[in-house]
């Protein structure tokens, strides 16, 4: 502060002071700016690449065949049973890890004690940060060492992947619906259950749905788990009983990956653009659910 | 206590009221003592404010009333409220059951968004399970007659009721209040989130409301204490430091505090 009586075009005039406190926001500007730049531009990149090395394999009958085994190695079918394998094991891995983390996300953020719902929250962050290959060594020991691979075995191993991803994002969904409705419905008399089922889950469905659609993203494409679990595939018809082991894509992306056929590599790709594809036009078939429920709401 | 005993089944029709008593409350966040032994009535069929200046413990003691203080964790109550001398903290009374007898209407208007107009009244009726139907839609049509919002809402009862304005979505929650016809109706700064003229609105309602209810007002603004309150209550720390008809209180305080804050020397 000057001490001198400040005349006004001396208060304005730009000061080193000033200056430099302005450099340095226009540098924290331009950081933030080119991080999130880099950010997209992975994302992009990544689904270019993929498209590009993926697309000249991509056909009809890569999406409708069977794997074929010609005499020269290499496949020169399909992945049909891949994909339907995949869709049979990302969907019993989320029929049963969907509801279990919207449960675990009401329990801990409606009924638990603050301190059970810390360690909860805790643990979830933990099973979220176990290498997933673990989880597949886990349950390789529990469910395949006696048995055989099989679908169940898999489904098993990607939704306790899936659990805490689903549990966590849920968590943070159903903390900011506000605590006024709650009050709302605590002041009517209503029940506890009530008021979830009622007023909290109607008001955080848009983020309970985003919050499906990253798990199922998240197992769709993991491999380690599967390895273990649902990787030996007897034969290479469709498969549709998840009591044996279910072709599936990651796992083939792998197998084709490693095999010397350059047209397997080409495959590879194009199994991978399958992959991603799948993963988003689920992301926009549940925002376009979520914004028409919501449309229908405003009448 | 029998909240649901035979006084109760007439009172909708007749102007019968009903007495709030609390005595020796004491109300506690933790370790923190947010109401003092603080004794109190609330008589039937009257509007009594709470006045003092923030954190003196005017909500906590209101919130005492349909035991919503116990919903914050930590927090505990100690004394006793008595709705027609009956225990409101009487173990065998399911709490949920105080509260659709003791109703209550909060500073920010909070209806359900994801609920229609019509849906946000009905919600507490629903939970009795029985109400369907022609029932349900008078009933629903009731308390909206009942807040003056009917007109402005029969032909759109199936919008949200967040496309309401500020004024018309405090008077939706004080409709879904009524519709479970309470007894006593408890109002924390009801209008502090509103503009003037829905200030005016829902003070001219209360007014209405008093034949039926016996309805306790917390407010931060003592004209509106002066133009709705038939008594006073006057807090500071926790403290009861007077009660009396609300015109003494603004004009003649025993109590040389409440006479600083009524004439803006504090708080």
């Amino acid at each position: 502060m000057a001490t001198a009586p400040p005349e006004a075009n001396v208060l304005l005039r730009k000061t080193a002071g000033t200056r430099r406190r302005r450099a340095v926001s226009r540098a924290v500007d331009v950081v933030c700016t080119v991080a999130a730049l880099a950010a997209v531009a992975v994302l992009l990149l990544v689904i270019a690449s993929v498209a590009v090395k993926g697309a000249p394999a991509l056909s009809l009958r890569l999406l409708t065949e069977n794997p074929k085994v010609s005499p020269f190695g290499g496949n020169t079918g399909g992945i049909a049973n891949s994909i339907v394998g995949s869709v049979i094991l990302v969907v019993i891995a989320s029929v049963i890890a969907v509801p279990m983390g919207v449960m675990v996300a009401i329990y801990t953020t409606e009924f638990a004690p603050p301190k059970v719902a810390t360690g909860i929250r805790f643990a979830l962050d933990i099973l979220t940060g176990i290498p997933t290959i673990v989880i597949g060594v886990f349950i390789f020991s529990v469910l395949v060492v006696g048995a055989h691979q099989s679908g169940w075995a898999g489904a098993i191993a990607l939704a306790i992947v899936e659990l805490p991803v689903v549990a966590r994002s849920d968590q943070e969904v159903l903390a900011l619906v506000p605590r006024a409705l709650h009050e709302a419905g605590v002041a009517l008399g209503l029940k506890r259950w009530r008021i979830v089922l009622r007023v909290i889950l109607p008001t955080a469905a848009g983020g309970l749905i985003t919050g499906a659609v990253l798990g199922v993203a998240r197992v769709a494409g993991e491999t380690a788990p599967l390895i273990f679990t649902t990787s030996v595939f007897s034969n290479l018809g469709l498969t549709t009983n998840p009591s044996a082991a279910l072709p599936n894509i990651p796992v083939t992306i792998l197998s084709l990956s490693e095999s010397p056929s350059p047209k397997d590599h080409a495959q590879a790709w194009a199994a991978a653009l399958v992959l991603i594809v799948f993963v988003l036009l689920l992301s926009v078939t549940a925002r376009a659910v979520h914004e028409r429920s919501r449309a229908k709401l405003r009448g | 206590m029998n909240v649901t005993d035979s006084s109760r089944s007439e009172t909708t029709a007749t102007v019968s009221g009903h007495e709030v008593v609390a005595e020796h409350l004491n109300a506690y966040y933790g370790a923190f003592h947010a109401v003092l032994d603080v004794t109190v009535t609330f008589p039937a069929n009257e509007v009594t404010a709470i006045i003092g200046p923030s954190g003196c413990g005017k909500s906590t003691l209101v919130r005492c009333i349909n035991r919503m203080h116990e919903e914050v964790p930590g927090a505990r109550a100690e004394g006793s409220i008595t709705l027609d001398g009956h225990d409101i903290y009487d173990p065998a009374i399911d709490v949920t059951t105080v509260r659709r007898v003791i109703g209550m209407v909060f500073q920010k208007p909070n209806p359900f968004p994801t609920m229609s107009i019509f849906d946000n009244v009905a919600a507490g009726l629903r939970l009795a399970g029985a109400k369907r139907g022609r029932d349900l839609h008078d009933r629903v049509e009731q308390a909206l007659v009942a807040v003056g919002l009917w007109d402005e809402v029969k032909d759109r009862l199936g919008r949200p009721g967040i496309g309401l304005s500020g004024g018309q979505q405090q008077r939706l929650c004080i409709a879904r209040t009524v519709a479970v016809e309470p007894e006593v109706i408890l109002m924390d700064e009801p209008c502090s989130a509103l503009d003037p003229v829905g200030t005016l609105r829902i003070e001219e309602l209360i007014d209405e409301l008093k034949s039926r209810y016996t309805i306790v007002i917390v407010t931060h603004n003592m004209q509106q204490a002066a133009r709705v309150a038939n008594s006073t209550v006057f807090m500071l720390d926790g403290e009861l430091v007077e009660h009396g008809p609300t015109a003494e209180i603004f004009t003649q305080p025993k109590d040389e505090r409440t006479e600083r804050y009524v004439t803006g020397k504090f708080g």
